[in-house]
């Protein structure tokens, strides 16, 4: 048996199909992957995002700390509420965990990190905020949904009610503010508009209710997968880990480089990438016909070389099959990939493929 | 609960067999496998004129999560496949016994009378050992 969310008994009530990630008990599906898939990108879904870790971090040296954990530069966070989306680098520039920090006030941050990474994720910042005396806590009595889609905003100021609906709605992309005890931050996983809100536990299965009540769909983690590759970010273990660095991951424009004197851990190993002509890149494919992609099949480069998809999916928005694929890097614009041993024609696009609903694929 | 009909023939890797008039046989997968799947998104059958070995995989059924081998549940020679599943995989979902069949099959001599398939009741048990 995994480790259950707040929300684990009405998972099962709503008659979830429940999966093992990342140690634990989460609802894959609820009725059907694709409706749940459609419901975010035409209307509302909501999503227990609560095995996600919430980590607080407080102290006077706490910019300090993250100054040097994170690829990107926590001094473009200026304004209390700020969101910022970067990889946690080992020396070599591998990529620990992406995350994202929130600026809640000059000593006091918040960052959430992947389920299946914790463990490591809790040891590595430990073991770097000790020095400088920042505290690490983390936030186990949170729950976490996300509700996303076109509709999710006025759904879940209908959930708030009042002087907290305006403040929510009030909220620019990517910022987050405290309402009443909640903490609720206009980012998410999905390519849509919406929310993920942090909530004492006892509160998820009333708002949770409440939001199906309100039309909201209940989604699980495989809508969330189609969801997220269709809006071309990467998955934590599949398309990115420790053996892979951001620039051959699309996450180059996550790494601040910039200013110089910058000495966040993997710089030197990225300062020297950066020199060097890059050997791989990380790109989407489109399958030309019938078929589906699937991470680690091969992809085969018309002048030589080979790659390895690293997500593959059907898109249910565009109905035809898409993936991110690790190539030798250089201009190319079709591949093949070997499918249970026939060779298949693919476009290699740059994602997203879908962003607001609609398609980006020509 | 899965629908289990009390006149087909089923194999413990969750395909159906139903024996035709002229002889031949169609084959699918249970209402159990396509419910264990999810949507369906993509159908692989086999060409009439492939002759098949009993556990041979020999079409596939890809859903959004995962791609799964459909094993051939007797030998013999594919006479044909369901065409109408390329353009609408899904309906293996809705229909899972009736026009989501996947291919039909002339037994090789014997393969029917020898095949070690599974009556309703022993898949309905196969099922439940399963837990579902």
């Amino acid at each position: 048996m995994g480790r259950r969310t707040a929300l684990f008994k009405l998972h099962q009530e709503l008659g979830a199909r429940m999966v093992d990630f990342g140690g634990w008990d989460m609802p894959v599906q609820y009725s059907s992957q694709i409706g749940e898939h459609h419901a975010v990108r035409r209307a509302a879904g909501v999503f227990d995002v609560s095995h996600m870790c919430i980590v607080d971090l407080k102290g006077a040296k706490v910019r300090a700390l993250l100054e040097q954990l994170l690829a990107n530069d926590v001094t473009k966070l200026k304004t209390p509420g700020r969101a910022l989306y970067s990889c946690m680098l080992n020396e070599r520039g591998g990529v620990i965990d992406d995350l994202i920090v929130y600026y809640l006030a000059e000593s006091s941050f918040r960052a959430v990190v992947n389920a299946s990474t914790r463990d490591k994720d809790l040891l590595w910042i430990r073991r770097h905020a000790e020095p400088l005396g920042v505290e690490v806590a983390e936030r186990t009595d949170l729950a976490m949904l996300a509700i996303q889609g076109p509709e999710a905003r006025a759904k879940a100021a209908q959930l708030l009610e009042g002087p907290g609906a305006a403040a929510a709605l009030a909220l620019g992309a990517f910022t987050a503010r405290g309402l009443d005890g909640w903490f609720v931050a206009r980012t998410g996983y999905t390519g849509e508009d919406g929310f993920e809100m942090m909530m004492p536990a006892a509160d998820a299965v009333p708002a949770w209710r409440r939001l199906n009540s309100l039309g909201v769909a209940s989604c699980g983690l495989g809508a969330r997968d189609t969801l997220r590759l269709e809006a071309g970010m990467n998955l934590y273990g599949n398309d990115m880990d420790e053996t892979t660095h951001p620039f051959e991951s699309g996450l180059g424009w996550t790494v601040a480089l910039e200013p110089r004197e910058r000495a966040f851990i993997g710089r030197e190993a990225l300062g020297a990438i950066g020199r060097a002509r890059l050997a791989r890149q990380l790109v989407g494919l489109v399958l030309e016909g019938r078929g589906v992609l699937r991470s680690h099949q091969r992809v085969l480069l018309p002048g030589g070389g080979e790659g390895e998809i690293t997500s593959g999916t059907f898109s249910p928005t565009l109905e035809r099959s898409i993936a991110l694929a690790r190539i030798p890097a250089g201009g190319v614009d079709a591949v093949q990939v070997d499918i249970r041993g026939k060779l298949l024609a693919a476009r290699v696009v740059k994602p997203p493929f879908v962003r607001f609903g609609k398609s980006l694929i020509g | 609960m899965s629908k289990v009909p009390a006149d087909l023939k089923y194999t413990k890797s969750h395909e159906w067999v139903r024996a035709l008039a002229d002889g031949t046989v169609e084959v699918g997968i249970t209402d159990h496998a396509q419910h264990a799947l999810g949507d369906l998104v993509f159908v692989e059958v086999p060409e009439a004129g492939r002759a098949v070995k009993a556990g041979e995989p020999c079409a596939v059924v890809e859903s959004v999560k995962a791609a799964s081998d459909v094993y051939a549940p007797l030998a013999g020679e594919v006479t044909g496949g369901n065409g109408r599943l390329g353009g609408e995989p899904q309906v293996v979902n809705s229909d899972p016994y009736g026009e989501g069949w996947l291919m039909r099959l002339k037994p090789a001599a014997g393969a029917l009378s020898g095949a070690a398939l599974l009556t309703a009741a022993q898949y309905q048990r196969v099922l439940e050992a399963e837990g579902g």
